[in-house]
């Protein structure tokens, strides 16, 4: 940038001026609007009243939101052990010189190419108790299927495990870049030394794959706190709200019952644990480096 | 019978199998339970997509028949011919697309100019400013939810193509990506450039820009399946039937019939908007696991 003067502020301008425009206008501002929101009510119709920390007192005190947050722990729990396993078994499996290995990414990485909506439907056909193929497949090896997502003990783990088959394309993908910057000497002169497999597994894949598996972890952790579509589309929060999590929760607050201020507390809820959970990634990052 | 085995894990890309000792015969038994069990996994993977093909090509009353058959005896397409006439489904298809679209081009503009300027530019702020682009990427949508919809509503944006396009325009993981592509770039031939004469903007265009093929080729296939696969958005913001995009119009088919949904017609439009992401997907692979797998290793 060789211009000087208001020539250069107006080359600056015409360069940053409409990403910066956007992101105020469509980030930080509804952000820090959010933020005023949840001090007050706000039902859309009548002015928005101030009322202090009322909604943030509410929140705490109602036992939707622990049951919210608990299922939305709960959906964690499950899904971010198996698709980081199965995401690192399929990245290994496909890094071992088998034939076909091209083919064998593309069919575990188009679950992750296809919208949400499309995949909750054919899942929620499948999961279907009488007519669906999971339970059809379960009776053919003499196993009585529950009523999946009829049934509030059986509707989480369902939106688990269809989360779980979406997103391990995505997880081994990651893992498989990881995999393959491990330089292939290593491997070499382990081998050389008379290393077992197992061995060399312990002692060169995991410690040189341990950012890509901290990334992972991170992302995947952040993830499930802001599972939407596939509840929405799959139980809309039911059956008798065992599938409700945050971000169903704050849509629903806000336009379904057009409680503006209580949805913006929930929100800002929501983003004090992804950025504690983000910061604790980010020190242990900088420790390990 | 015990046989010399290759190094656990040896790339693939250049034939691991043949490192150590020569194998006796070309596909050790290891190779061979290793790819059944690839198989496996792979054939899982995709049978959900086999059952919503073979659930689309049957009749209504096939539906309730037991055991439910994988490939329908007596296809059918007459549940494509109910979702393409009773649904509009080609002006959904049309919404989608130019949605998608308009909102990939904005980007590759707004993130290719803020990425260039936050490589190679100086000016008071820059690293602080920047910092602020980092923090919003973990700012979740649902946070900005409510005072967006209501800001692009006051806008006079609801239901309408701007409100599905305009927001969608602006990304920080964008000018982030593009920023770090742009330092990765020798700055020789723009100096070169700026000592004929040529002014920033026309050395960005013709100078910069042609070599960035690979990094907006990443862009535009993030930013055209995000927006192709975006659905809490539009499902606020559009409740006008004509201007629906492909996701709200699918999740609108399984309430088309009260008590009884025609999974064979649900089937049927999902197979449809599915069929274009996958033929992009395999035609644009490279770019997309480049770009996936890229965010991981720099992210």
């Amino acid at each position: 940038m060789y211009e000087r003067g208001w020539r250069r502020a107006g080359v600056l301008a015409l360069f940053l001026g409409p990403s910066l425009i956007g992101l105020l206008a469509f980030t930080v501002g509804p952000m820090l609007t959010s933020l005023g929101l949840s001090f007050t009510n706000w039902d859309l119709l009548t002015p928005a009243k101030f009322v202090g920390g009322a909604n943030y007192q509410r929140l705490i005190s109602d036992a939707e939101f622990w049951h919210t947050l608990k299922n939305t722990l709960t959906f964690l729990l499950g899904y971010v052990p198996l698709v980081m396993c199965i995401g690192l078994l399929v990245a290994v499996l496909l890094n071992s010189a088998i034939p076909l290995s091209h083919a064998f990414r593309v069919m575990y990485f188009v679950p992750v190419v296809t919208s949400w909506v499309a995949v909750a439907l054919v899942w929620k056909w499948l999961y279907n108790p009488v007519y669906g193929l999971v339970n059809n497949a379960l009776s053919a090896i003499g196993v009585a299927g529950p009523a999946w997502l009829f049934d509030p003990n059986w509707a989480m783990p369902a939106v688990i495990l269809t989360s779980v088959w979406k997103d391990t394309g995505f997880v081994m993908i990651i893992m498989l870049a990881g995999l393959q910057g491990i330089p292939r000497e290593y491997y070499e002169a382990a081998s050389i030394d008379g290393a077992t497999r197992a061995q060399s597994l312990w002692s060169i894949t995991i410690p040189l794959l341990a950012p890509t598996l901290v990334f992972c972890l991170s992302i995947s952790l952040i993830g499930s706190f802001q599972v939407f579509d596939q509840v929405y589309v799959m139980t809309d929060g039911g059956p008798a709200g065992a599938t409700m999590v945050l971000v169903e929760r704050i849509v629903s607050h806000a336009f379904s019952y057009s409680r503006m201020g209580y949805a913006s507390a929930l929100s800002w809820v929501l983003f004090l644990i992804i950025f504690v959970v983000t910061v604790v990634f980010y020190q242990l990052r900088r420790w390990r480096a | 019978m015990r046989q010399e085995l290759p190094p656990v894990s040896a790339g693939t890309l250049t034939g691991g199998a043949r490192i150590g000792r020569p194998n006796r015969r070309r596909f050790p038994l290891r190779t061979v339970v290793l790819t059944l069990v690839a198989l496996a996994g792979g054939l899982l993977m995709i049978t959900p997509f086999l059952w919503a093909i073979g659930t689309s090509l049957k009749p209504s009353g096939a539906l309730l028949s037991l055991p439910p058959q994988l490939v329908p005896s007596e296809p059918t397409v007459s549940a494509y011919t109910t979702v393409i006439t009773r649904f509009p489904f080609l002006r959904v298809f049309g919404n989608s697309l130019l949605v998608a679209i308009a909102s990939t081009l904005g980007q590759l503009v707004v993130c290719s100019m803020s990425g260039y300027a936050f490589a190679r530019f100086r000016f008071p702020g820059r690293d602080a400013l920047f910092t602020v682009y980092l923090a919003t990427l973990m700012v979740p949508f649902a946070v900005v939810i409510t005072p967006l919809f209501i800001f692009v509503t006051r806008l006079g944006w609801a239901n309408s193509y701007a409100g599905l396009i305009i927001p969608g325009m602006f990304s920080a993981f964008g000018t982030f990506f593009m920023r770090q592509f742009f330092l990765s770039i020798p700055r020789e031939l723009e100096e070169a450039a700026t000592i004929d004469g040529a002014s920033t903007l026309a050395t960005f265009f013709r100078v910069v820009l042609p070599m960035t093929g690979p990094a907006l080729a990443t862009l535009t296939v993030l930013s055209f399946m995000g927006s192709w696969n975006s659905f809490l958005w539009p499902l606020l913001i559009i409740n006008d039937r004509a201007l629906m995009t492909l996701p709200i119009a699918l999740s609108t088919l399984q309430g088309l019939y009260p008590g009884q949904t025609q999974w064979n017609v649900v089937m049927a439009g999902t197979v449809l908007a599915t069929i274009p992401t996958i033929i992009v997907f395999l035609f644009a692979q490279r770019w997309v696991i480049e770009g996936v797998a890229g965010s991981g290793v720099k992210g």
